[in-house]
């Protein structure tokens, strides 16, 4: 019995000793974000004086009326969501089809047309940037977000690949039981399937939101008419822009305005979010 | 007439799930040879010509020589070899987020809520955490350098400025902004290792470091393996951190990638065949080392089941 109370205490102690530790690195790693966070509220001169301060002195909470009044901002924010709205409607549908398609049904070349979408995953964006570009200057959409709607509207390989996964959890009786009955193949994954992966597309629908707002790479070289430039896009250049006049506190405001949506997003569904990373990498 | 027999060969059900299985998977593989399968094409074919995406490509066909030219191309070699530094990140990130993740695979109340702040860079916006950490590596006023100067009085290294700094610079960065996930993944991997493992080991003897040595080691390498993959996969396409926190490429280029570089050619000096061929090396470097890491997989990965 004392044996077994001092066993416990020992590791009582040992777990305070690695929680602290533990607490430490977190902190660490968060620092950043909350070093940016408070000087989005310094005057510029405490963010520029040789003695290092973390807490405002006075708070300012201007620039966040600023960025939030900048036609640019909110232009940024607009067109985001012009992009993730019809994309995750639309992409969705066609990707959980695609998936219940790939999982339960039996068709000629299944697995060699999976594979060949799977073996996508592997090529660099670098491959397909320039021809792309190209593709998309010549048919005009340069002053547009078509280049970054039209793609997304075809289907998502990681979320085929994912909700793929999922539904093979998912006994396939069900949908032998549903032939039977005489229903259609649009009716069994409407009305049976599309329900069973309400959470995992959710998630992935998330995943895929956070995605598209932090997209940069795509924006920046596809569209050319700054009435057109995503939230990235139109932060990057007020950082090259504000710098000039060392505007750090607007500029720290602008980033986490951008960052806020997506962090609220995953502390609300962190668990699902988590989740579905640790099975992409002990699965996949 | 082979495909009335073959026609013949399916039931009439049989046919009618092969038109809707194809129906269905039709939208997502549509996309993929326009978006991808008719972009690769393409990219072969421009990486042949000397391109500037206005001129006739067909007519300004040069064969291999983009190819030859970036085999000598001194500037290409330099960011070949910045990519491969930046990479030291991939181990590094594997030890911590492994070491971190064993600390975390321990009953003790409000461990989550660490878990979740190791996350957080993860999914915050790229180009926004890049600009906080300019500023972070700022040699005047930046954070970095304001804890040196308070803990030591001397002035902090040049972060982006010097070309061996601007390195170290991007490898921390790198490594923050992905350690959260290797931590979730460990912790999944963790999480799959049954609990008699450990147990038939201590009973052999073994305590401490050689269970995780012998036990913990072995039994994640599926997702050290997949974090190696994803990361070399990734690492040699590096670009926008460069681009948001060094925008000229770093002094005397040190601080460039390969798709930095591409970039820079195709877009800016509109050489789009001679980047379309460093897409395409870059390309067959990548699929190479893929390869051989699966080709190696069954020497070090050891699978649960």
């Amino acid at each position: 019995m004392r044996k077994n109370v001092s066993k416990s205490k020992k590791t009582k102690i040992v777990d305070t000793i690695i929680f602290i530790l533990l607490l430490i690195g977190a902190v660490a790693m968060v620092f950043p974000l909350v070093y940016m966070f408070f000087s989005s509220f310094m005057t510029k001169n405490q963010i520029l004086s040789a003695n290092f301060s973390l807490i405002p002195d006075p708070w300012k909470f201007g620039k966040y009326t600023e960025v939030l009044q900048k036609p640019e901002f909110l232009r940024g924010v607009r067109n985001t969501l012009l992009v993730a709205v019809p994309v995750l409607l639309v992409g969705s549908f066609t990707s959980s089809m695609a998936a219940f398609s790939f999982s339960k049904l039996n068709f000629k070349g299944k697995n060699a047309m999976f594979l060949g979408l799977l073996s996508t995953m592997m090529i660099p964006f670098a491959v397909v940037m320039i021809p792309q570009y190209i593709m998309f200057t010549k048919l005009g959409w340069a002053n547009s977000l078509l280049p970054l709607i039209v793609p997304g509207l075809f289907g998502n390989v990681g979320m085929i690949f994912f909700l793929r996964q999922n539904l093979n959890s998912i006994p396939s009786a069900l949908a032998e039981a549903a032939k039977i009955d005489g229903c259609g193949y649009f009716r069994i994954y409407y009305q049976i399937f599309l329900p069973l992966m309400k959470g995992a597309l959710m998630t992935q629908v998330i995943l895929w939101f956070m995605g598209i707002w932090n997209d940069y790479l795509a924006p920046t070289i596809f569209i050319q008419d700054e009435q057109w430039f995503t939230l990235q896009v139109v932060i990057r250049s007020f950082n090259s822009y504000y710098a000039v006049n060392s505007d750090y506190p607007l500029i720290m405001a602008a980033s986490v305005l951008a960052i806020l949506p997506t962090l609220l997003l995953f502390f609300f569904f962190q668990r699902f979010i988590i989740e579905s990373m640790a099975i992409s990498g002990v699965k996949g | 007439m082979t495909s009335v027999k073959q026609k013949k060969k399916m039931s009439r059900a049989a046919r009618e799930e092969n038109r809707w299985g194809l129906a269905f998977v039709a939208s997502p593989f549509i996309g993929f040879l326009i978006f991808m399968a008719f972009p690769i094409v393409f990219a072969f074919v421009a990486s042949l010509t000397k391109w500037n995406g206005i001129n006739n490509m067909l007519d300004n066909f040069i064969g291999f020589e983009n190819y030859i030219k970036l085999l000598t191309d001194e500037k290409f070699w330099k960011v070949l070899g910045n990519t491969i530094i930046y990479m030291i990140g991939i181990p590094i990130g594997m030890i911590l987020g492994l070491v971190i993740a064993v600390g975390m695979n321990r009953k003790i109340r409000g461990i989550k809520v660490l878990r979740t702040l190791y996350y957080v860079p993860v999914v915050s916006s790229l180009v926004a955490v890049a600009i906080l950490w300019m500023w972070v590596f700022n040699y005047d006023y930046g954070l970095f350098n304001s804890i040196i100067k308070a803990l030591t009085g001397m002035k902090g290294p040049n972060w982006l400025g010097d070309e061996f700094w601007v390195k170290v610079s991007m490898i921390i960065f790198m490594v923050w902004k992905g350690l959260g996930s290797s931590i979730i993944l460990y912790l999944a991997g963790l999480q799959n290792i049954p609990r008699d493992y450990y147990e038939a080991a201590s009973i052999d003897g073994a305590t401490g470091f050689g269970l995780f040595r012998h036990i913990t080691i072995p039994l994640v390498s599926p997702v050290t393996f997949y974090l190696l993959i994803t990361g070399l996969i990734g690492g040699f396409q590096v670009f926008v951190e460069v681009l948001v926190m060094v925008p000229t490429g770093g002094l005397d280029y040190s601080a460039a990638t390969v798709v930095f570089y591409l970039y820079e050619k195709a877009f800016s000096s509109r050489q789009m065949g001679y980047g379309s061929a460093m897409a395409f090396i870059l390309a067959i470097i990548i699929f190479i080392i893929t390869a051989i890491n699966f080709k190696a997989q069954n020497k070090w990965v050891k699978d649960l089941d």
